[in-house]
């Protein structure tokens, strides 16, 4: 099924030039970005790793539009935008289905057809037969699913993800990730996936952003030359990971100093 | 090596069933009588207790009745006009003074919960109105309505519109932020904000400020017909006033056994009302 019109590989979906952003001001003031270059290409899956304070989570709300850079611009080329968080976040006095439906409803869809989309969108992500369920009805990989869910309803074309798989044991998110893939891989979406495990980065992405940390900045880039469908434990992936988690190292090191 | 999509719907469907467990519901007769046999119970050993004090001769017992002619009052009574026309008079007042409260209540509660100041400044106050004794109330309410349904409805009002409020701002403090953030990321915002994140959020809470709000009502209700009398009317207050005046104590605590019964019914119904919201929430913990 094809959620979005599949767009020319080569447009730009998010171009960040000379993005910075402090918190506070003066002496005491967090440098979290600091001079940020990045450009998405549409459909790329890009991955974003770092060590802790290296300023993912401000990246994504600068992306969403949920906060201001301090300096610098970011460009969405007007594309629709969703965010995902570590938690599922779902409104626990609705349905699973319920939460799907409200997301549509926001966006002005009329009734019978959010009835319809939402059954689309839950038997996408494989959880047909749970619409009915409550949140705390469901275990915490069937949330993130139901929250994946109610991310594309809002026919989103660049979905931001905040650590989605965080909290959840290795299994479930070894089989999310291919759930999440299969989405992606059918749906044409721009996907930008902040994440501290570094496997998950190479298993994930088209492209993995290192990021520094205090202030953040672009490290390196690594492009992904691994054949899709991957197995996060082949040993393409884990020789990338290693590649990668060699270089973090290195940068959490200056830190120790 | 790669995973088809067959592979992958029976691998998480596997994982669902596993991480769901099994489906294992409690019968509602089961989940009434659970509910219901430590009230019974509690019941059960206050009478005791009250039969052993009449036995124990503290009081005469035509001062202080036990519960065997007491009982057998009520039940005598029940089958008169006036038995029902009293708790009639006084349910007809609960409910019109909590009705009114129940506006009031949410009007104030929603109107000040729009801003954190405001609701610094005037939650202090409702909570001080909140803590009032309801007979501090009456003697204002008959300079106000005279005597009267009036004075006595209002009294139950002031009884019981602080705790909605309370409830409801209480509610709305105590949003998780998550929530809001979910919804402003969904669109939401402005009015529509409110009514799918906000009211439903805090709608747990508003229930129970509701439930507190009665236990108030029904208070200051009772001070209120026992004090300010309408003459002519015959209503719970009055039936309690009349049996103390008239050296009538089995009629006294047959009416005073009404109070609790009433009392007790009612709040099992919010009580009910209280627990369902929270289960369908998921803000119960298992039963254990």
């Amino acid at each position: 099924m094809t959620l979005v019109e599949a767009p020319p590989r080569s447009a730009t979906a998010v171009a960040l030039t000379g993005v910075s952003k402090r918190f506070g001001a003066g002496p005491g003031a967090v440098v979290a970005l600091d001079g940020l270059e990045l450009t998405v290409r549409r459909g790329e899956f890009v991955c974003l790793v770092g060590a802790s304070g290296c300023g993912k989570t401000t990246l994504l709300n600068l992306v969403a539009g949920l906060e201001q850079p301090t300096a610098g611009a970011i460009e969405t080329s007007g594309l629709r935008t969703a965010l995902m968080f570590q938690e599922a976040a779902l409104f626990p006095w609705l349905t699973a289905a319920g939460n799907v439906e409200l997301s549509l409803r926001l966006r002005g869809v009329g009734r019978r057809d959010r009835r319809v989309r939402a059954a689309e969108l839950l038997d996408l992500v494989q959880l047909g037969g749970f619409g009915h369920r409550r949140p705390h009805e469901l275990s915490g990989g069937m949330r993130q699913r139901v929250a994946l869910a109610r991310s594309l309803a809002q026919d989103a074309q660049l979905l931001l993800m905040d650590e989605p798989f965080g909290a959840l044991d290795a299994m479930t998110r070894d089989i999310l990730h291919d759930e999440l893939e299969r989405v992606w891989r059918d749906s044409g979406l721009t996907v930008l996936f902040v994440t501290h495990n570094v496997r998950e980065a190479a298993r994930l992405g088209d492209r993995v952003v290192l990021l520094t940390s205090r202030p953040g900045r672009i490290a390196e880039e690594f492009a992904v030359d691994i054949d899709r469908p991957r197995r996060i434990e082949s040993a393409d992936v884990a020789a990338l990971a290693g590649t990668i988690t060699e270089r973090l190292r290195t940068e959490v090191s200056r830190h120790g100093r | 090596m790669a995973v088809d999509a067959g592979q992958l719907s029976a691998e998480l469907a596997g994982l669902d069933a596993l991480e769901l467990g099994g489906d294992r519901g409690v019968s509602p007769a089961r989940r009434l009588w659970k509910a219901t046999w430590p009230k019974l119970t509690a019941v059960a050993i206050a009478v005791a207790l009250w039969q052993i004090v009449v036995w124990s001769h503290w009081k005469p017992s035509y001062v202080l009745p036990g519960p065997r002619p007491v009982f057998h009052a009520l039940g005598h009574d029940v089958h008169t006009v006036v038995f029902w026309r009293s708790i009639g008079t006084t349910m007809r007042r609960a409910v019109t003074g909590y009705a009114v409260a129940l506006v009031l209540g949410l009007a104030v509660g929603g109107l000040v919960a729009r801003s954190k100041v405001l609701r610094a400044a005037v939650g202090s106050f409702i909570t001080g109105l909140q803590t009032m004794p309801s007979v501090t109330w009456v003697p204002l309410a008959l300079v106000l309505f005279k005597l009267g349904d009036g004075a006595i409805v209002f009294v139950v009002v002031i009884g019981a519109a602080p705790s909605i409020a309370n409830g409801f701002i209480s509610g709305i403090d105590h949003v998780p932020p998550l929530l809001l953030r979910s919804g402003r990321m969904l669109g939401a915002s402005g009015v529509g904000l409110w009514r799918h994140v906000i009211v439903p959020a805090a709608l747990p809470s508003v229930v129970g400020g509701l439930k507190q709000g009665w236990a108030f009502a029904w208070r200051s209700l009772m001070a209120g017909e026992i004090i300010a009398l309408v003459g002519h009317r015959v209503s719970i207050g009055q039936q309690l006033e009349n049996a103390q005046n008239t050296l009538q104590y089995v009629n006294l605590l047959e009416w005073m056994v009404v109070v609790l019964i009433l009392g007790i019914a009612v709040d099992s119904v919010f009580a009910a009302a209280d627990r369902s919201l929270r289960r369908r929430w998921g803000l119960l913990t298992p039963p254990g």
